[in-house]
């Protein structure tokens, strides 16, 4: 019974250690090929588009009631002690350094990472991967590359956007729905953030969108078997990236206060 | 005589546990058409990914055109690859590009020609294949064998040497499966290049073939023409071709 447990325990040590082998291989070769000819640029634009332009609406919905609510919630709590005028500066705080790259990271995992693994778990399933192959074009370079770097730089544009409608969703809630001094508000606002804290944010925001990038590719292309392989890869891309932008997010945030 | 196109020597190969290839030995001529038969697992597939380097042998080598394929570096390999064209099982055409752009996917990759020559080349390569007006059509509204001809047009889009077959008509109806077995044999006579096919199905291999090697549990068992194939006495390749279910291969 005990051996039983322990070979479990073994096993599953193993194959996670492998796993991250595999992981750290896969991101060490993508940062290879970023930096090496040829370049596809058609396939950067395009993932732009797909994971950038194409989560705008998701981002903003998330980002203006987040922002709201952040203003109604903090309102109600500083009311107790009188601190109302303070509320704009915990909304600009908490949007930039925290929860506009949190929150911008986790919904571009969901829907961009997951696309990512589905398409190239399909990709490769349906032997489209072996078929670049075949063509002398390295898939690393034709197709994780151009999503590995999208999802980076539009993680950086999107979580700024998030921040900035956030700050615009509180101010509407604190000031034009619960009636705080707007100049107090904005002054508060400014005053207590710096432009560091915004810097701060979007360089989470870079690092989240690696992750995104990253995982999404590393699980779409080393799917295994069939439809059911693909549903696991597309699960598997969220749940970790998921799990990374919150664990990352802590020690980011410890590194760089 | 010139040296071969392909030579495999004593080629080994497992996944993991799974012993797939034990010491396989095959040459193929310049200009020959070699097909290698054998049931659903008995390592067709794996031996054909060997010769084009998508996956590498754990012992033995694989020599293309005088190349040991171990030894190439990534750039090398790729050179080499240029000299190839491969049809898959399901044709894995690129379901993000239109027809033509599957077709001439290798020269906007590796050639200067603009899109409007490379259309062109598309155009004439899909007329080889029996296929018109289907350019700006999208591999998803495809039928099954109408991918295949897309498929067998991208494999010689680049002028391909070698021409490696996976399974050409696995999936087709047999009157669509025969046409593409004529389209192979056409291609043999108009282009002369020399190809592996891999299949399970009798009648193409007969039919496609110079010569017939028998894979089973990871071995060659028997090489010969399709007439000596016919007529042989390995009871493990009688069994095969004559499609019996008694005999020393059993479905495992």
């Amino acid at each position: 019974m005990i051996n039983k447990l322990l070979e479990l325990l073994g096993k599953k040590t193993l194959a996670l250690l492998r796993e991250m082998g595999a992981v750290i291989i896969f991101c060490g070769q993508t940062f290879r090929w970023t930096f090496s000819r040829p370049f596809y640029l058609k396939n950067l634009l395009k993932q732009m588009e797909q994971i950038g332009v194409n989560s705008v609406p998701v981002v903003l919905t998330t980002a203006i009631s987040t922002g709201m609510v952040l203003a109604l919630q903090s309102y109600t709590g500083f009311k107790r002690f009188g601190a109302q005028s303070l509320i704009g500066a915990v909304v600009s705080l908490s949007m930039t350094r925290e929860l506009g790259p949190v929150l911008t990271g986790l919904m571009v995992a969901g829907r961009a990472g997951a696309s990512m693994a589905a398409e190239l778990g399909t990709m490769r399933v349906t032997e489209q991967i072996d078929a670049l192959y075949t063509m002398a074009t390295n898939p690393m370079k034709y197709l994780v590359v151009p999503r590995f770097l999208a999802s980076t730089i539009m993680m950086f544009f999107l979580s700024g956007l998030g921040m900035y409608i956030g700050i615009l969703g509180g101010y509407f809630v604190g000031v034009k729905v619960l009636g705080t001094n707007p100049v107090t508000y904005m002054n508060q606002s400014i005053n207590n953030t710096e432009v560091e804290d915004i810097w701060y944010g979007l360089v989470k925001s870079l690092v989240f969108g690696a992750v995104i990038g990253l995982i999404g590719c590393y699980k779409g292309f080393n799917t295994e078997g069939g439809a059911e392989g693909v549903g696991k890869a597309t699960t598997g891309a969220v749940v970790v990236s998921c799990m990374l932008i919150l664990i990352l997010d802590y020690f980011l945030s410890a590194l760089l206060w | 005589m010139s040296e071969p196109m392909i030579e495999i020597t004593n080629l080994h190969k497992s996944f993991g546990a799974l012993t797939v290839l034990r010491g396989v030995n095959l040459t193929v001529e310049k200009g020959e058409s070699m097909t290698v038969i054998g049931g659903s697992g008995s390592g067709k597939s794996v031996l054909i990914k060997h010769i084009i380097g998508l996956l590498f042998p754990d012992k033995g080598q694989v020599k293309v055109a005088g190349q040991v394929l171990n030894d190439l570096d990534d750039h090398q390999l790729n050179e080499l690859r240029k000299k190839f064209g491969m049809l898959f099982q399901m044709a894995a055409l690129f379901d993000s590009l239109t027809v033509w752009e599957n077709v001439g996917f290798g020269l906007k990759q590796h050639t200067k020609m603009s899109d409007k020559e490379i259309r062109a080349v598309a155009t004439e390569k899909l007329a080889l294949v029996g296929l018109k007006n289907v350019e700006d059509k999208m591999p998803v509204d495809l039928s099954g064998g109408m991918k295949k001809r897309v498929g067998l047009a991208r494999a010689i889009a680049m002028d391909a040497e070698i021409i490696l077959y996976d399974e050409p008509t696995t999936g087709l109806d047999p009157i669509t499966a025969d046409s593409i077995n004529d389209l192979i044999v056409d291609l043999k006579k108009k282009l002369g290049v020399t190809s592996v096919a891999i299949t399970h199905d009798m009648h193409s291999a007969y039919k496609i073939s110079d010569r017939i090697a028998m894979l089973y549990k990871g071995e060659i068992q028997e090489i010969g023409t399709p007439d000596q194939i016919r007529g042989t006495t390995n009871p493990i390749v009688k069994q095969f071709i004559t499609g019996s279910a008694v005999g020393p291969i059993t479905a495992d």
